[in-house]
């Protein structure tokens, strides 16, 4: 094996116990933290299911942000929709082809969507890092490291596309290399430059991940105001210390 | 009238361009000593000096209240600056002041929860935007968390929910921590644990009040309508803010609850002990304090014996009443489970006029065209009614069950969109009349369209502070105090009670 692919197998290892376990780390921290207080942001639903709806209006449609700025929420979309599309498209790098769900993956659709979802990418973070710098309001509030983030993702897509449509790489060596790491038999890594950029910036991103505001992801399930269920006056709900608060002057027995 | 720069009011809404600075000098005064103390908070020499080690003391509060608060931890990480919420606070759009967009107003203590509490903080503080805890933070933070009516517009918009109203509450109560506590709340808590209500009036005060409010009601419509007060076995106990009792327009809205309860026949009374609906205490962020206010309606209800406790026309109280009674003052097993726990008198009005034993006569308000305003803390943090949304429709339908003419203001200006008064959150204030002013723009922009296009002379609203705030701004705006009114009231002008005609008529006759 080339030093280059045992530097690129460690990267990905630590890249992803980065990953994992920083992410873990911090949903464990936002569940470890009590809601002392009821505060959903009304009107809430009155039931789980009803919080279910909730998520889904805004995990799927971005509901809120399409109430707040149509702009922000076309780019946004955009952005979001395509990133999906092109995790899509990638599983067949991951994928053994003797899998029951490689007929869900390598077809028609999926793949070609997927290359659509890297053009759409592109367009929907230029719009966003238009607005940071455009208009007022959003560059005020921006440090360097939103704009960034957003050339890093822009860097990611734009090295993605090349290796589709410019510099293609051998796609059955670097698969090889991607099971590999699943199966722990490493093999060489195609030593192509633009595959490399675009390797490189997906595992700084996952290096990332779990200190910067890409938390947003798990975070937004852990948003009282958004997941609590509005039902204060039909169920009490009390956190630990402030039943320890109860039990220190017994006031409410 | 002060002399104050007042914003233009639009036909259409008109978002601004930043200016920096427009609103630093906006700082409402700090608590001294003496209201220090009395609320536990430490003191210095001379108000708005910071106690010794006040940095090491705040980044220790910050780091407590991140324990116990999943809200500020999970709001600090995850908010992507995509601006949603850049236009939507009152105050900004007042002001221009960018330290007023909701983000930036978080950013505040975010820039430090960064420097101190993050990885990327520490090690690249300009890459990310953190920055050190100085005196300088300290006076932006105390200058701009006091901007803000903690009415959560902003978390209706923001896609991950992200409410500044916490992060509002948790900086105010870590600020009057060290030393910076504001005048205006701190002097009133006190007053409330020591003698029941925001303004301190002393029980035989309030019992002269109400036996003149008495007298008053009898010598208008003729029929002895009860306004009772600390009534052992009572079934139902209202607690309603203190400006009822005397300002107006809230006491037509008292009387208005006085004449329902009448009329409904129930028995009732108010408590000397909590003769306050208002808690300033979730403005400051204080939980402690909060539930010791909410604790006196706990003891008052089990001393005087009631089943029931509803609540008056107030927007953080019902807020605080609705979501954290149960929380901070229950378990309520003593009182009838067949009712809520609390209940709003808009409810209990409602279900009157659904059960169709009110008497009422609609064109006791033929003389207004009516609009509503809904209260933040109704809108976006409480309920009113059984489903989702009855917060907006209950009070409405109460309006026009008792008005003849009524219109909505522009649809982007109401229900969950509804913009604050001005006034809310712990700013009511005369320290803070040019914020007040306006943060009022957007709301009286909406209220001058609706009546030029509709002919709506009176707006009403089911908010003490609302009600307080309107009086005073309604004439920087053109317009006169008298066009905010209670929603009860609208109720008292219309309801017919029993003998009341009879009266009428032999007082036609004697005159």
């Amino acid at each position: 094996m080339s030093a280059l692919s045992i530097l690129y197998v460690i990267l990905f290892y630590v890249a992803m116990i980065t990953l994992v376990a920083g992410i873990t780390n911090k949903v464990l921290q936002y569940k470890r933290v009590p809601a002392p207080l009821k505060i959903a942001v009304t009107p809430a639903p009155l039931t789980r299911s009803g919080v279910a709806y909730r998520f889904f209006t805004e995990v799927v449609l971005f509901n809120s942000l399409f109430r707040a700025t149509k702009w922000t929420w076309i780019f946004s979309f955009l952005f979001h929709a395509s990133l999906l599309l092109a995790f899509f498209r990638h599983l067949r790098y991951v994928i053994s082809p003797d899998s029951f769900i490689w007929p869900l993956v390598d077809n028609m659709v999926v793949q070609s969507f997927g290359h659509y979802a890297g053009f759409a990418m592109v367009v929907g973070l230029l719009g966003l890092l238009a607005r940071r710098i455009f208009v007022d309001r959003v560059r005020y509030i921006s440090s360097p490291s939103d704009y960034l983030m957003l050339l890093l993702i822009l860097g990611i897509a734009g090295t993605g596309l090349s290796i589709v449509y410019v510099a293609h790489t051998d796609i059955v060596q670097l698969k090889q290399f991607i099971m590999g790491l699943f199966l722990f038999d490493w093999q060489n890594l195609p030593a192509d430059p633009v595959l490399l950029a675009h390797l490189t910036m997906v595992l700084l991103l996952a290096f990332i991940f779990p200190i910067s505001k890409l938390l947003h992801a798990p975070g937004l399930f852990m948003s009282p105001t958004r997941y609590q269920i509005d039902n204060p006056r039909e169920q009490r709900h009390l956190s630990p210390w402030g039943a320890e608060l109860e039990a220190k002057d017994g006031r409410n027995a | 009238m002060a002399d104050y720069e007042i914003p233009e009011t639009r036909e259409f809404p008109i978002i601004p361009s930043i200016m920096e600075g427009a609103m630093a000098h906006s700082t409402p005064f700090v608590a001294g000593e003496e209201f220090q103390s009395d609320m536990g908070f430490p003191f210095t020499e001379e108000p708005g000096q910071l106690i010794d080690g006040w940095k090491e003391r705040f980044l220790e509060l910050m780091e407590e209240k991140l324990s116990k608060y999943r809200s500020l931890q999970v709001f600090m990480d995850i908010c992507v600056k995509c601006g949603a919420c850049t236009d939507k606070c009152h105050y900004f759009i007042g002001t221009a002041d960018p330290k007023n967009m909701p983000v930036a107003r978080q950013d505040l203590l975010r820039q430090v929860y960064r420097r101190y509490f993050t990885f990327a903080g520490k090690r690249f503080p300009k890459l990310v935007g953190a920055v050190d805890l100085t005196e300088d933070v300290i006076k932006d933070m105390y200058s701009y968390y006091h901007q803000c009516s903690e009415c959560r517009r902003c978390a209706v918009f923001c896609p991950f929910g992200i409410d500044t109203a916490e992060v509002t509450m948790a900086a105010r109560d870590m600020l009057a921590q060290i030393g910076m506590g504001q005048k205006y709340s701190n002097q009133i808590i006190p007053k409330v644990h020591k003698i029941g209500n925001n303004l301190g009036l002393p029980e035989p005060a309030l019992v002269d009040t109400l036996e003149g409010l008495e007298e008053e009601v009898e010598d208008d419509i003729g029929v002895k309508v009860r306004f009772p007060l600390d009534e052992k076995g009572a079934e139902i106990l209202l607690v309603t803010p203190s400006a009822d009792f005397f300002a107006e327009p809230h006491i037509d809205g008292l009387i208005g609850y006085g004449k329902v309860f009448h009329a409904a026949g129930v028995t009732w009374t108010m408590s000397s002990k909590a003769s306050e609906a208002a808690n300033f205490g979730l403005f400051i962020g204080s939980y402690e304090h909060m539930r010791q206010i909410s604790l006196r309606i706990r003891d008052a209800a089990k001393e005087l014996g009631v089943k029931r406790i509803i609540f008056g026309e107030c927007g953080h109280a019902w807020r605080v009443a609705y979501n954290h009674l149960n929380t901070l003052a229950g378990p309520w097993d003593f009182l009838d489970q067949n009712y809520p726990i609390p209940q709003h008198i808009l409810e209990f009005t409602k279900d009157c006029l659904d059960r169709n034993i009110l008497n009422i006569d609609k064109s006791e308000n033929d003389h207004m065209t009516l609009t509503f305003h809904d209260s933040c803390n109704i809108a976006r943090a409480s309920r009113i009614g059984d489903t989702p949304g009855s917060q907006f429709t209950t009070p409405r339908q109460v309006i026009q069950a008792v008005c003849n003419n009524y219109h909505d203001m522009s649809q982007d200006t109401i229900h969950d969109q509804t913009f604050c008064c001005g006034g809310g959150g712990g700013l009511l204030t005369d320290d803070l009349m040019e914020l007040r002013i306006k943060g009022a723009q957007p709301r009286m922009e909406a209220l001058k369209n609706v009546s030029k296009d509709h002919g709506v002379t009176h707006m009403a609203a089911i908010c003490a502070i609302c009600k307080s705030q309107f009086t005073k701004v309604l004439p920087y705006y053109g317009m006169t105090m008298d066009q905010i009114v209670s929603v009860h009231q609208l109720v008292s002008n219309a309801i017919i009670l029993e003998g009341q005609g009879e009266e009428a008529e032999d007082s036609d006759e004697a005159a």
